[in-house]
């Protein structure tokens, strides 16, 4: 898992912007992260606690807003989610299309004092 | 009356955004030097150092070939191609489950871009992590092979969306194999109706020369900005 790297860019970013803002502390870190984005919010959450410690960011809460993975059916143009194993478009039947969504992965927003 | 201490600063920034910056400025200089590169993903064992070996043999008259490995902390995959006499770099990735843009851009050091026409990378095996970073490359390449089983489109949607071609590896073994042919074709058509499909056998060469065809006419093509 590549979480920790990814982490410590997330950390990176958040305290950019707390110090841009002229904040202490970062309280509350919102993430972004599409369903097939690979990143579990676990191992993100284990590794922020760990290397956030002595930062302004340290004890801050990470939220994580899942966006689902969805599809656009290159038959008819329908937008549909990608469920488990059932990828037929809703409209025409077809099976599956584009990926158009579900790979994000970004900082929504940090909550600062 | 308090006063609200917290405030909320917008950010939204991709979090992986210094790669994909990283990613564009490699892609730059592949382009700049005339270098077209493949970014070879795939699980461990499913034959991305033998599909590279086997790429090479029918190529290495035609192009000037090198290779960077990020496959394990050994350089067992290293030394199999540098023993065919072609350039090889090992990536130290210290134990990370992917390559990205700037250890690839490191490894490039230990190249001479100008005397490159075809670079293969070899990913670390892993079918997750290496389809959110961006190496640089023109062509994402998937090795999937039969003993993983045909449902493995359905288990790892994230790369198989993601891969412009896409090679089934170790037809050899199909007779031996519960292995629909459709169950798999389905849930690639479903995922990624445009990507390229080869069926293939590192191991008796079945199916190479469509792939190697196919891949000198994708290089003509020329090179995507
Ligand atoms: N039967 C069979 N074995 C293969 C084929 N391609 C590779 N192998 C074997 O699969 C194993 C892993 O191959 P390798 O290229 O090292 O996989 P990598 O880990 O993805 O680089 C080796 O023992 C290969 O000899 C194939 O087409 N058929
Ligand atoms: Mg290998
Ligand atoms: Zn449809």
């Amino acid at each position: 898992m590549h979480e920790l790297a990814v982490t410590q860019s997330m950390l990176n970013l958040a305290l950019e912007y707390a110090e841009r803002a002229s904040a202490q502390r970062i309280t509350r870190i919102n993430l972004v992260v599409g369903e097939i984005a690979g990143i579990v919010d676990e191992s993100v959450q284990f590794y922020f606690d760990f290397i956030s410690q002595g930062t302004p960011a340290e004890g801050a809460l990470l939220s994580f807003r899942k966006l689902p993975a969805r599809f656009r059916c290159t038959a008819c143009g329908q937008e549909f989610p990608l469920r488990d194993g059932d990828w037929t478009c809703p409209a025409c039947q077809r099976l599956g299309g584009e990926v158009i969504s579900g790979r994000e992965f970004y900082m929504e927003s940090i909550e600062v004092e | 009356m308090q006063e609200a201490r917290g405030k909320t600063v917008t950010v939204i920034k991709d979090i992986l955004g210094a790669n994909e910056q990283i990613a564009l400025e490699n892609r730059g200089l592949f382009n700049e030097k005339g270098v077209f590169v493949l970014n070879v993903m795939a699980a461990p064992g499913a034959g991305k150092t033998s599909l590279i070996q086997r790429t090479i043999e029918p190529l290495r008259d035609r192009l000037r070939i090198a290779v960077i490995e990020g496959d394990v902390a050994s350089t067992i995959d290293a030394d199999r191609i540098a023993g065919l006499g072609i350039p090889a770099v090992q990536i130290n990735t210290g134990g990370a489950c992917h390559l990205d843009a700037s250890m690839v851009r490191s490894a490039l050091s230990g190249l001479s871009l100008e005397d490159i026409d075809l670079l293969l990378v070899e990913n670390v095996g892993n079918l997750i992590c290496p389809t959110g970073f961006a190496l640089g490359e023109h062509l994402k390449v998937m090795v999937s092979s039969t003993p993983e089983g045909d449902d493995k489109p359905y288990k790892y949607p994230g790369m198989f969306s993601a891969v412009d071609v896409l090679l089934l590896n170790k037809v050899d073994l199909l007779p031996l194999l519960d292995f629909d042919m459709d169950t798999f074709r389905r849930g690639v058509e479903a995922l990624n109706p445009n990507v390229a499909f080869f069926p293939v056998s590192c191991k008796t060469g079945e199916g190479i020369e469509a792939w190697v065809e196919w891949l000198l006419a994708r290089r003509d093509q020329g090179f995507q900005p």
